[in-house]
């Protein structure tokens, strides 16, 4: 037996040969054509056709931007650069009037020596929105998050600090009703209470005692009129406001879909249906031109905070949806611990139920935003000057008619930017949210 | 008051704009600035220039009324509407006066609840088409496809001048001038019509103007002038006057050049001498200072210079005077006396 | 005898309504009710006083009275002499028209766009990938305007056509595409059987949904006959005749002739104009609402698990069947509730027709109607209306739809 063993292995390697490189068609830029751009005939179809149209798209775009002309202080100028350069048929873009023109895309008519402000805004609205876009930061930032409108605010408008530090007051009256008052007259009075006396004292006394403070210590920046703001500064105060303002409002509106009061559950609905079923466009009309038929008699303000009361609305219907989701998606068995816990409605909802819905629409209320931001470009059709809308005012100009495409891409890449981001963030909380579920 | 109680809040964050009260004039000089209802943009009328000043035809008489109320002829906060929202900003309030090339008709006058002061620029409504297309006359345009701006008048007046001369056509509403300029170049449409300011200034934008060529048919009576709310009758006159005095200025001689040697002390002409308020209580009457409307002269000049600076044939826009031109000169400029 | 029931003197206290849970509710009720209605009263008392001081009326009466404007693309007659009522109307049907072309195109270009995405070609996975990101992150507003002006700028014009040696010319000798808009063969009628092309064209389309019908009866007769003997009877000649002839007969009767188009003065006249501000909404809407269908496609697909098609070819179905049979059932059903709001979503955009100029519902009665007459308020209650309504239906008729496909839940 062994021997016939030792006769069957013949042979047994005892060196190895040398390890070779795959051959061609197995390796590198080729492999991977071949699989991923070559496979089968239909592939092979679909790459050449995409090839051409990345070709000749291109071909057009590129000599155009790329050979742009930057210096030039109106469009005849820059017709003038380029029949020397390159010759009069030639056909270049000319981005001198974004180099000349970029901080009015920003910032609007914003007084160019206060640029920072809207600036430093911007960085603390970065600050106090990430506490709630990712909660691996400190818990405390969150007080910070409290605080900002009020700071935000003020910066961007100006005027002396007792204004906004006037109107915070009263929140914290109101906060101060509920905490404090409660043992002693009931949680329904101390809430009545605490809608009653700040409204009060908003109404009464604020206006007088930001008089007195002004007067007394007359801290404060220089006032700018929301008249003065346009541009892409517009498009995120709208768009900023719009979502921070709508989300109590959204909210409610949530609970009051999902509410068991027959009346309470209709309004709800029907105010979200009407919302949602009219577009934008007709309600920015409603707040430029009907807007003032509804309020008092010689009421008025300014058109600038009618468009962002209306947008409030308006995405306020949205969000109500998107929390809805997010309430429909907890699980059941949460709401009966709640109950079993002896918790009443509200006390359940701000204790169990909504801190995890909200977690859930985090992602929701990011894609909301985002739709809104893009929507904002509609207020250039009744007259306030948003990118698109300052795009037109600047072709207007003696200097600049005539000029077209530099504008618009300009605007549409810095959309696309902002917008891309934003997308891409609420995509990874989606999954993160995903992975801590399983 | 009842602002303050209503909207005590929001008066308290200072984004409510003033309530419009019955004195437009008492309302203006409280707040301390002119709310001045403008194009959105609109060549040489009114246009944001790099540093974010209003620059214009219209913006000027924004300017000169500021002056002439408040001393100042910055103190002026431009509104930018749209052919759409223009009527609701001023009937609402939201503006004291609109200067947004508006023509004058009877049924905005009337039935819109208005009060035009005047008239700050005499237009018509007119056509340009590309010279290759070998057309000397709107008639000709059997079956053309037109270009215009909405919201206006002209698609009014438009429907009007082929249906009276029954011949068809293809109208493409545009919302903006740029881009009823951008498809009328691709040749888009065949013909552009706007007013005819506004067809000189958009040829002027061209790369090569002379390719182009504006009919000789006015089809229609464009005045354009400021307007005011129905119902405050001294703003009305407040505004009326400001304009009438930048025009008698011209009349008169009355440079901004010239103006302060004339003021100085009455001169020979009584009619310059009680326009400038070296002589009679003029100013008193509506409630302003003597001097109102020299300072309304000195923001830009007078009718003419303002005309030369921003629409003028010096600049690229290039418009003459045509019936613009004073009455004395064979135009339309006619200013009542000051008297 | 009732020691266990409340002592009858007791009876109803008014602190119940705060305190008892039975009665609550009903407060709670009450009171939101009774705050909305003075909310409501408050603003309609400040309409009316508003409404007073402008010295204005609450009337609906300017609908009838002549519009004096012209409208390009008119579906029903209509001139610059007929009532502001019908000019909204046509508005109307052009949005209807828009809002069904635009839904239509979208779906197809998001499915294959979700579908491409998906591709293992790496270059078509990129450009779709770039394509959904690109449109779904700009406004669509910008789009619009954008591709309006590249139509207007990368096609030819009429005038190109003209001449000896024209730079331009007609596909077939039967398509004019310019940058006015895309002109193509009409169809007429000589011996048409009623006056109006509408009626003409509703007794054309009545027949061929009969065919329709009938082919789906010869369908589920296949059907039933492969159940009971194994074999499908071969009926695609059939269908096809059925679907073809009676159309075909009747369009001969009518004397069914093609209109084409050419060169007339300054334009092309004959045949059907598509015009420029149509296409170009059309497409922008079309491949902006296409981008966010691309997502919800791919999403659908990827949620089906990889199981469900390997269990199909393991049936030894084809991959065409496998698609048809498991796979898009299954898709559907995720993929269609966001399809709605997306259908949603494009009609309530096209309202930016403004920005080109179609004139849409919102262009004529929301726009020059209101610009000419001053009545902002009855207009915009109407648009809004409009809108409301036609959302309401489009969420309906799909819902119902929706509910046909829902997985059945034993």
């Amino acid at each position: 037996m062994s021997d016939t063993h030792a006769q069957t292995v013949a042979f047994v390697r005892d060196t190895m040969t040398e390890q070779q490189e795959p051959p061609l068609s197995q390796s590198g830029a080729y492999k991977w054509m071949r699989e991923n751009l070559l496979s089968t005939p239909l592939n092979v179809i679909l790459t050449l056709v995409s090839v051409w149209l990345i070709y000749s798209v291109l071909s057009h775009v590129m000599p155009w931007a790329v050979f742009g002309i930057w210096d030039a202080s109106s469009l005849s100028e820059c017709r003038t650069i380029r029949d020397e350069l390159y010759g009069a048929d030639a056909n270049v873009a000319c981005w001198a009037v974004i180099s000349e023109r970029w901080k009015q895309l920003l910032f609007g008519f914003y007084p160019p020596e206060h640029y920072w402000r809207p600036v430093l805004a911007f960085v603390l609205f970065l600050v106090a929105i990430s506490p709630v876009l990712f909660s691996s930061l400190p818990r405390k930032l969150l007080a910070f998050s409290v605080v900002a409108p009020f700071i935000l605010f003020w910066l961007i408008w100006g005027g002396t600090i007792w204004g906004p530090i006037c109107v915070a007051l009263g929140f914290v009256i109101g906060w101060a009703i509920i905490r404090y008052a409660s043992p002693y007259i009931g949680a329904l009075g101390s809430v009545i209470l605490a809608i009653v006396v700040p409204l009060l004292y908003w109404f009464v006394l604020a206006g007088p005692l930001d008089d007195l403070l002004a007067s007394i210590l007359p801290i404060g920046l220089e006032q700018v009129q929301s008249k003065q703001m346009g541009g892409f500064m517009l498009a995120m105060i709208i768009g900023i406001s719009g979502i921070a303002l709508s989300l109590p409002l959204g909210i409610v509106l949530a609970l009051g879909r999902q509410s068991d009061l027959f009346l309470i559950n209709k309004c709800s609905v029907i105010f979200i249906e009407v919302i949602r079923g009219v577009p934008l466009i007709v309600w920015l009309f409603t707040a430029s031109l009907l807007l003032n038929y509804f309020l008092p008699p010689g009421t008025n303000f300014d058109l600038m905070l009618r468009v962002i009361i209306m947008v409030t609305l308006f995405s306020s219907a949205y969000i109500a949806e998107v929390v809805r989701g997010g309430l429909a998606a907890l699980p059941k068995g949460q709401y009966e611990a709640a109950d079993a816990l002896g918790l009443d409605y509200w006390k359940s909802m701000r204790l169990v139920i909504l801190p995890q819905a909200l977690k859930i629409s985090i992602p929701g209320i990011v894609n909301t935003f985002i739709g809104l931001f893009k929507d904002t470009t509609l207020v250039v059709f009744i007259g306030l000057l948003d990118p698109i809308g300052l795009s037109n005012a600047i072709r207007a100009s003696t200097e600049w008619n005539g000029i077209y495409w530099e504008l618009f891409v300009f605007i549409g890449l810095c959309f696309f930017i902002f917008c891309f981001s934003m997308g891409r963030y609420s995509l990874f909380l989606e999954k993160k949210l995903r992975r801590e579920h399983r | 008051m009842k602002k303050t109680v209503i909207l005590g809040a929001l008066t308290v964050a200072g984004l409510a704009a003033g309530a419009a009260g019955a004195a437009t004039l008492d309302d203006v000089k409280a707040r301390g600035s002119l709310n001045c209802g403008v194009s959105t943009g609109l060549t040489g009328f009114s246009a944001p220039d790099a540093n974010g000043v209003w620059q214009g035809f219209d913006v000027a008489v924004c300017r000169a009324v500021a002056a002439a109320v408040l001393g100042d002829p910055m103190a002026v906060e431009f509104v930018p509407t749209t052919g759409q929202t223009r009527f609701t900003a001023l009937a609402s309030g939201e503006i004291d006066v609109l200067a947004r090339n508006t023509t004058w008709t009877f049924s905005r006058d009337v039935d819109l609840k208005f009060e035009f002061i005047g008239v700050n620029y005499y237009d018509g409504q007119g056509f340009m088409v590309p010279k290759a297309l070998g057309v000397s006359s709107a008639k000709e345009l059997d079956g053309a496809t037109v270009c215009i701006q909405t919201g206006t008048t002209t698609e009014l007046n438009l429907a009007d001048f082929f249906r009276v001369n029954n011949i068809s056509y293809e109208p493409v509403p545009i919302e903006t001038n740029a881009e009823a300029q951008q498809q009328y170049l691709a040749g888009a449409c065949d013909v552009y019509t706007t007013d005819a300011s506004g067809l000189a200034a958009t040829r002027a934008s061209f790369e090569a103007p002379g390719d182009h060529v504006i009919l000789p048919e006015i089809i229609s009576k464009e005045p354009l002038g400021p307007l005011v709310r129905h119902g405050d009758s001294e703003w009305g006159d407040i505004v009326r006057w400001t304009l009438n005095a930048l025009v008698a200025a011209e009349e008169y001689g009355v440079t901004s050049a010239n103006i302060g040697e004339l003021s100085a002390a009455p001169g020979n002409n009584p009619e310059i001498n009680r326009l400038l308020g070296t002589e009679g209580e003029l100013g008193a009457m509506f409630g302003l200072e003597a001097d109102w409307a020299k300072k309304a002269i000195m923001a830009n000049g007078n009718y003419g210079e303002i005309f030369e600076k921003t629409i003028g044939e010096n600049t690229p826009i290039g418009l003459s005077r045509g019936l613009n031109a004073q009455w004395t000169e064979g135009g339309l400029l006619y200013s009542p006396p000051f008297r | 005898m009732t020691t266990m029931t409340d002592p009858p003197g007791q009876g109803f206290r008014l602190s119940q309504l705060i305190y008892d849970t039975r009665y609550r509710s009903l407060t709670i009720q009450v009171v939101a009710m009774i705050l909305l209605m003075l909310l409501f009263s408050w603003l309609v008392s400040n309409t009316i006083h508003n409404l007073q001081n402008l010295g204005k009326d609450f009337d609906f009466g300017f609908l009838w009275q002549p519009s004096g404007y012209d409208i390009n693309q008119r579906l029903i007659d209509y001139n610059s002499q007929s009532t502001h009522g019908r000019a909204a109307l046509v508005g109307i049907l052009n949005t209807l028209l828009v809002a069904a072309l635009g839904c239509a195109l979208a779906t197809v270009l998001g499915v294959i766009a979700g579908v491409l995405r998906l591709s293992n070609n790496w270059l078509v996975a990129r450009l779709m990938a770039f394509y959904v990101e690109g449109f779904r992150n700009v406004p669509l507003l910008l789009w619009i305007v954008l591709i309006f002006a590249l139509m207007t700028e990368g096609t030819p014009a009429p005038s190109a056509f003209r001449g000896d040696t024209p730079s331009a010319s007609m596909l077939f000798d039967a398509v004019a595409i310019t940058n006015r808009g895309v002109y193509i063969p009409a169809i007429h009628f000589n011996a048409a059987f009623f006056e109006s092309g509408l009626y003409n064209w509703l007794l054309i389309i009545a027949v061929f949904a009969a065919s329709v019908f009938a082919v789906k009866r010869i369908g589920h007769w296949a059907a039933v006959k492969q159940e009971a003997t194994g074999d499908r009877p071969t009926t695609w000649y059939l269908t096809l005749g059925v679907l073809i002839v009676p159309t075909a007969i009747l369009m001969v009767l009518m004397g069914a002739y093609f209109d084409l188009p050419s060169l007339q003065g300054f334009n092309f006249g004959g045949g059907v104009h598509l015009r420029g501000s149509l296409i170009a909404l059309w497409l922008a809407l079309s491949l902006y609402t296409g981008a966010f269908i691309a997502e919800i496609v791919r999403g659908g697909i990827l949620a089906i698990s990889k199981g469900q098609s390997e269990a199909a070819f393991a049936l030894g179905l084809r991959p065409g069947t496998t698609m048809n049979l498991v796979i898009l059932p299954q898709a559907l059903r995720v993929i269609i509730p966001p399809l709605i709001s997306q259908f949603l979503n494009l009609t309530k955009n096209s309202s930016l027709a403004i920005a080109v100029g179609y004139m849409d519902a919102r262009s004529t009665l929301g726009g020059i109607t209101i610009n000419q007459t001053g009545r902002e308020l009855e207009g915009m209650l109407l648009l809004g209306l409009f809108y409301l309504v036609l959302s309401l239906l489009i969420s309906g008729v799909m819902n119902v739809y929706n509910n046909s496909v829902k997985l059945k839940e034993r």
